[in-house]
């Protein structure tokens, strides 16, 4: 399993360069890859979304789709397009330091 | 099938009971064919009382809900009470689910469903005096039922329109919410591919916000608008509506399951079989199958108050339709992604994975007397229930993946 190193943090990560482990996951990790992705200052609102991932996958064991987010974190999906642009479940879980969901097979 | 099985499986005092719905039994891989006019209405449905063992009581009536602690079921008409429970009661496509694509201006007019029996005759109609323009075939949210068929409506239409001699008035876009024509990356970029050779364009990353019916045109939470004339859709596909009503469901009705046994996560007594459950691995006809062969094992074990120690491996197994008379073969389960090579089957041969061929083509076409007459009353097949790598190579080692 390959590993990245930026800013003093070092991860093992998958091909797609997701985090392969959430417990090497941190705030600040969050931020750096956020700023390299082109989001740049998370704001309350982005934490919040990131948050509800990474303890609702802690509870399931997945991450949460799209759905999920909306049906039982109450977001509204049309921001979380505008949060994170173009395709917020996977740069959720990306920012979030969780595997991308598979939308099932 | 399950039914059939379990009264041989189970001793002679265990009754049975199933509850439907009404009697038609519909072989599902059929709508896709009814569509494009190579299948009927008549062919693809059959009686269920008639596919049941006469040992197996059919109650026909609508479930309201279920009472897990009080293990009752209440029906419409009356209350069943069970010491076990078995849901089968599969996916539904709920149309409703997206804004504006029941519209009565547009939906089974300009856009169709083909997972049922009236959205696949409704649009067989409309493919036949469709004139050319933008076809969309879209699918909405994952996961869905036979998560192939749409590719699959993609290729025959192609082949569909080129066999009426006007493919050049047809602009065919494949819509999809993944990053890819198929979840998993190997078929995927063989699949990919082949839309690619068929001049079939491919939009991903889609997450639908809603229909526009004004203007004719998906609209996605980015912005993105994309406009049809004809549109094929898969709608959100949800467990049953008792099973949400219940509370026995995941966020889109599924059942949560260990995806090993089966056995429901929170209730003892609850099985959920089929695309019922919420399984990770995709909800096809195939998949039923190889779960049942091992549900049946694990299930009397239950019964009889033992440990369950059958495991069940998430074994897939689809057939895809790319039409020109040809078919591709996709074998996987839980960790094994889609292999090459040759799938075995006794009698018959090897059929080749990943990879058009004109046996798969017919093998397809025979699956729908398999279906009727060895799975439905519960023989046998000749193929192995648990995934074997007998003949198989993994996609990535062999040259032309």
């Amino acid at each position: 399993m390959p590993s990245n190193t930026i800013d003093g943090y070092t991860f093992a990560v998958n091909d797609e360069g997701f985090l392969t482990n959430r417990e090497e996951w941190s705030e600040p990790l969050a931020q750096v890859l956020a700023s390299m992705v082109g989001i740049g200052e998370l704001t309350e609102a982005h934490w919040a979304a990131l948050r509800f991932m990474r303890d609702d996958q802690a509870k399931t064991g997945v991450t949460p789709t799209l759905r999920r987010m909306q049906t039982q974190g109450k977001f509204d999906v049309k921001q979380l397009f505008a949060l994170f642009p173009g395709k917020p479940a996977k740069l959720m879980s990306y920012l979030a330091g969780l595997p991308k969901p598979v939308g099932c097979v | 099938m399950l039914a059939n099985k379990l009264v041989k499986a189970l001793p002679p005092t265990a009754s049975i009971t199933v509850v439907d719905k009404d009697d038609d039994h519909d072989y599902q891989p059929g709508y896709l064919f009814i569509s494009l006019g190579t299948s009927t209405p008549e062919r693809v449905r059959r009686s269920r009382k008639a596919q049941l063992s006469p040992k197996v009581e059919l109650v026909m009536d609508q479930i309201v809900s279920v009472d897990p602690d009080a293990r009752k079921v209440t029906l419409k008409g009356r209350t069943l009470d069970y010491d076990w429970l078995i849901i089968a009661t599969g996916t539904t496509p709920r149309p409703d689910m997206t804004e504006g694509l029941t519209d009565e201006r547009i939906w089974r007019k300009s856009a169709f469903d083909f997972y049922t029996m009236e959205g696949s005759t409704a649009l067989g109609k409309a493919l036949e005096s469709f004139e050319g323009g933008r076809l969309l075939v879209h699918v909405t949210e994952m996961p869905i039922k036979c998560p192939v068929a749409p590719l699959e409506f993609a290729f025959l239409a192609e082949d569909y329109f080129r066999h009426r001699r006007m493919r050049h008035l047809v602009d065919i876009t494949y819509v999809t919410p993944l990053d890819g024509a198929f979840t998993k990356p190997v078929a995927s970029k063989r699949l990919g591919g082949l839309l690619k050779d068929r001049s079939i364009r491919l939009a991903t990353d889609f997450a639908i916000e809603r229909v526009d019916p004004e203007k004719k045109t998906l609209v996605g939470f980015d912005g993105r608008e994309l406009p049809f004339d004809l549109l094929v859709t898969v709608p959100t596909n949800m467990g049953a509506q008792y099973v949400i009503d219940s509370g026995l469901g995941d966020d889109l009705g599924f059942v949560p399951v260990d995806k090993k046994t089966l056995a429901s996560t929170k209730h003892e007594r609850i099985f959920a079989v089929g695309d019922a459950s919420n399984i990770p691995t995709s909800k096809a006809g195939s998949v039923a199958h190889f779960s049942v062969e091992v549900f049946i094992d694990n299930f009397v074990e239950a019964y009889e108050g033992k440990p369950m120690t059958h495991a069940f491996d998430g074994h897939a197994n689809c057939f895809i339709e790319s039409g020109r008379g040809k078919a591709m073969l996709l074998d996987f389960n839980y960790d094994t992604e889609p292999l090459t090579g040759t799938f075995p089957v006794t009698t018959i041969g090897p059929m080749s994975l990943l990879k058009e061929s004109r046996l798969n083509h017919i093998g397809k076409l025979a699956f729908e007397q398999i279906y009727w007459q060895m799975l439905l009353p519960g023989r046998s097949l000749p193929v192995p229930t648990l995934m074997s790598m007998a003949g198989k190579v993994p996609a990535e080692k062999t040259k032309e993946s």
